[in-house]
C-alpha cells in the first residue's frame, strides 16, 4: 500500500513533467510514425515468407521498436535531473526509494502505450486489419517490455556520470538488438546464421509473439514463449534497475 | 547549546579510484546545539559536500556514526530525512517546472496530503517572499529567487535540522545579504538548527554561532569568530582571514571576497 501510494506521486510529479514538454512528446511519437508512413508501404507487395498482410508483420515490429528504442533512452532524463539535484533532493524525503524508479518507470510505460495506440490507429488507416483482442494483447506486451527497458536505462544512468557515456553505451547495445530482432522486417527473410543469432536476443521472441496475436493466434508455443520471455525479462530488468539504482555513486 | 541535535563520532569516508583511495573525511567528531548555526568553513575539496551528503542519508560513510534530530543515522534513515531538509550546492531545481508545481510536490514527497501541500506551499511562499512567483518555471528567475525557492523546497517538512550546502556561492552581494537574513529569520522564528558550508570567511564570520574548520578531510580548528581570530591571530580586532592563514596555512577564497 505504501509503496503503492508513493509510486503514485513520483508517478504524477514525472508524468506533468512530460505532459509539459510538448515538443519531445511531439518528436519521440514523429519518428515511428515516419517509418510506419514512408516504409510500410514498400513491404506491401513483397513476399516476406508470413501470413497475414506485410502490416500485420511490421506494425508490431515497430510496436517492439518504439518501447525498445523509447526504453532504453529514458535514463537521459535520470541523468539529468541527477545532475541538476533534483533526484538528491527527493532522495532527502521519506518517499521510498524504490518509488523513485517504479512512478518513473510507469510513467515511461503509459507514455510508450499512449504511443503505441496512435501507431495502431496510423496502421489501421494504411491497411493494418487485425482483431481487437489481438491489439490488446499486443499492446500488453508492449507496456511489459517497456517496463523492463526503462528500468534498466535508469539503472545505467544512476551509474554513469556524463549523457554522452550514457548514449554511448545504450546506442551500442540498443542498435544490435534491434537488428537482431527481426523488427522491421521477419527474421523468416534471414540466412541461418543471422537467424540463429537472433534467437539470443529475447525481443526476438517478443516480436514473433506479437506478430501471432496480431493475427488472432492466441494459444500457440510462439505466444507462450514469447510472454515467457518478456516477463522473465521484465522481471530480471526490475530487479537490476532497482540495484543499480539503489547503489549510490559519489 | 541546551541540548545536542546532532552528533557526530569518527565519520570517514573514502571513495576508491581507479588511481587509488581518495580519503575525502577522515575522522569527524562534532555535536551541533538545537538551533545553533554552525558554520562547516573550508576550502574546496576540504570534504565538506561529502560530510554533508553522509549526514542527509544520501552516501553511506565508510566509518563512523552519527545521530540527527533523535534518529541515528544507519539505523533509521528515514526517520532522519522526515526530520531534515538538504539544500544541495546544485540546488536541485528543474528548470521547466513551476515554483508552485515544485512546492506543492515536495509536500507529496513529505507524504502530506494535496490538501496540506498546497497549504504548506502558499504559507512557505508568504514567508520567503514567493508568492508572486508560483507560477514561474524555475529557469526563469533570477540566481538569489532560486536559492529562495530552493530554500524553500528544504523548508517543506518544517525540518528540526536544515543542511545547506555553500547556500551563497555564486550569488551576488544584494543576494548573499538577503539570504543571511533569510537564514537568520528561520532560525529565529522556528528554532530551525542550520547546518552550512562555506568557503567565505566573511559568510561564517555574519552568519554562523560557531565555526568549524575543514581541511583534507580534517577539523582542524573550532569555536566562535572571536575564539577562532583570538587563538589563531592572538587578537579578536583582525580578521577571520589572518586566523584562517594560521590554521590551514593557505586562503580559502578562489576569489575576492564579496562584501
Ligand atoms: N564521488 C567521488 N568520487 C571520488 N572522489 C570524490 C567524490 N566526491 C568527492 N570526492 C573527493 O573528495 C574530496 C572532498 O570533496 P568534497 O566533499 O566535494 O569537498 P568540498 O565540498 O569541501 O569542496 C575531494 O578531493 C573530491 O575530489
Ligand atoms: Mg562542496
Amino acid at each position: 500500500m505504501t509503496l503503492l501510494a508513493h509510486t503514485g506521486i513520483v508517478f504524477g510529479r514525472c508524468l506533468r513533467s512530460t505532459l509539459r514538454s510538448k515538443t519531445n512528446l511531439f518528436f519521440g511519437m514523429l519518428q515511428p510514425l515516419l517509418l510506419l508512413a514512408l516504409f510500410g508501404p514498400l513491404l506491401t507487395g513483397l513476399d516476406m515468407g508470413v501470413s497475414g498482410s506485410s502490416w500485420q508483420t511490421l506494425v508490431p515490429g515497430v510496436l517492439v521498436q518504439l518501447a525498445l528504442l523509447g526504453g532504453s533512452y529514458v535514463g537521459l532524463g535520470l541523468l539529468m535531473d541527477r545532475n541538476l539535484g533534483v533526484l538528491d533532493r527527493m532522495r532527502v524525503t521519506p518517499v521510498s526509494p524504490l518509488a523513485l524508479l517504479l512512478g518513473r518507470t510507469l510513467r515511461d510505460v503509459v507514455q510508450l502505450v499512449a504511443q503505441s495506440v496512435l501507431l495502431v490507429l496510423l496502421g489501421l488507416a494504411f491497411g493494418l486489419r487485425a482483431p481487437l483482442p489481438g491489439v490488446l494483447v499486443g499492446l500488453l506486451f508492449v507496456a511489459v517490455l517497456a517496463a523492463a527497458l526503462s528500468a534498466l536505462s535508469y539503472g545505467l544512468a544512476m551509474n554513469v556520470r556524463t549523457s554522452p557515456e550514457f548514449a554511448a553505451i545504450a546506442n551500442t547495445a540498443a542498435m544490435p538488438l534491434m537488428l537482431l530482432s527481426g523488427l522491421l522486417l521477419p527474421m523468416t527473410l534471414a540466412p541461418g546464421w543471422l537467424e540463429g543469432a537472433s534467437r539470443a536476443v529475447p525481443f526476438r521472441y517478443t516480436v514473433d509473439a506479437v506478430r501471432q496475436v496480431f493475427l488472432g493466434h492466441y494459444a500457440n508455443t510462439t505466444v507462450a514463449v514469447g510472454a515467457a520471455v518478456t516477463l522473465a525479462l521484465a522481471a530480471l530488468c526490475l530487479m537490476g534497475g532497482a540495484r543499480l539504482f539503489g547503489r549510490v555513486r559519489g | 547549546m541546551s541540548s545536542s541535535v546532532i552528533r557526530v563520532r569518527g565519520l570517514t569516508r573514502t571513495f576508491a579510484l581507479g588511481s587509488g583511495p581518495v580519503h575525502a573525511v577522515r575522522g569527524i567528531d562534532l555535536t551541533v546545539g538545537r538551533g545553533e548555526i554552525l558554520g562547516f568553513l573550508g576550502p574546496n575539496g576540504a570534504g565538506k559536500t561529502t560530510t554533508l551528503r553522509m549526514l542527509t542519508t544520501l552516501l553511506p560513510p565508510s566509518g563512523g556514526e552519527a545521530e540527527i534530530a533523535g534518529r541515528d543515522l544507519l539505523r533509521d534513515p528515514a526517520g532522519v530525512r522526515r526530520r531534515i531538509g538538504y539544500v544541495a550546492q546544485s540546488g536541485g531545481l528543474d528548470p521547466a517546472c513551476s515554483v508552485r508545481e515544485e512546492l506543492v510536490t515536495q509536500g507529496r514527497l513529505h507524504l502530506m496530503s494535496r490538501g496540506a501541500a498546497a497549504g504548506r506551499a502558499a504559507e512557505l511562499a508568504a514567508e520567503l517572499g514567493l508568492s508572486g512567483l508560483m507560477d514561474r518555471p524555475t529557469g526563469a528567475l533570477s540566481g538569489g529567487q532560486r536559492r529562495r525557492v530552493e530554500i524553500a523546497l528544504g523548508l517543506v517538512n518544517r525540518p528540526e535540522v536544515v543542511f545547506l550546502d555553500e547556500p551563497t556561492t555564486g550569488l551576488d552581494p544584494g543576494s548573499r545579504a538577503e539570504l543571511w537574513d533569510l537564514v537568520r529569520r528561520v532560525r529565529a522564528e522556528h528554532g530551525t538548527t542550520v547546518f552550512l558550508t562555506t568557503h567565505y570567511l566573511d559568510e561564517a564570520d555574519a552568519l554562523a554561532d560557531r565555526i568549524v574548520v575543514v581541511d583534507a578531510g580534517r577539523i582542524v580548528a573550532e569555536g566562535t569568530s572571536a575564539e577562532l581570530k583570538r587563538r589563531y591571530a592572538g587578537d579578536p580586532a583582525t580578521s577571520l582571514q589572518d586566523a584562517f592563514l594560521a590554521i590551514t596555512g593557505r586562503s580559502t577564497a578562489e576569489r575576492p571576497l564579496a562584501i
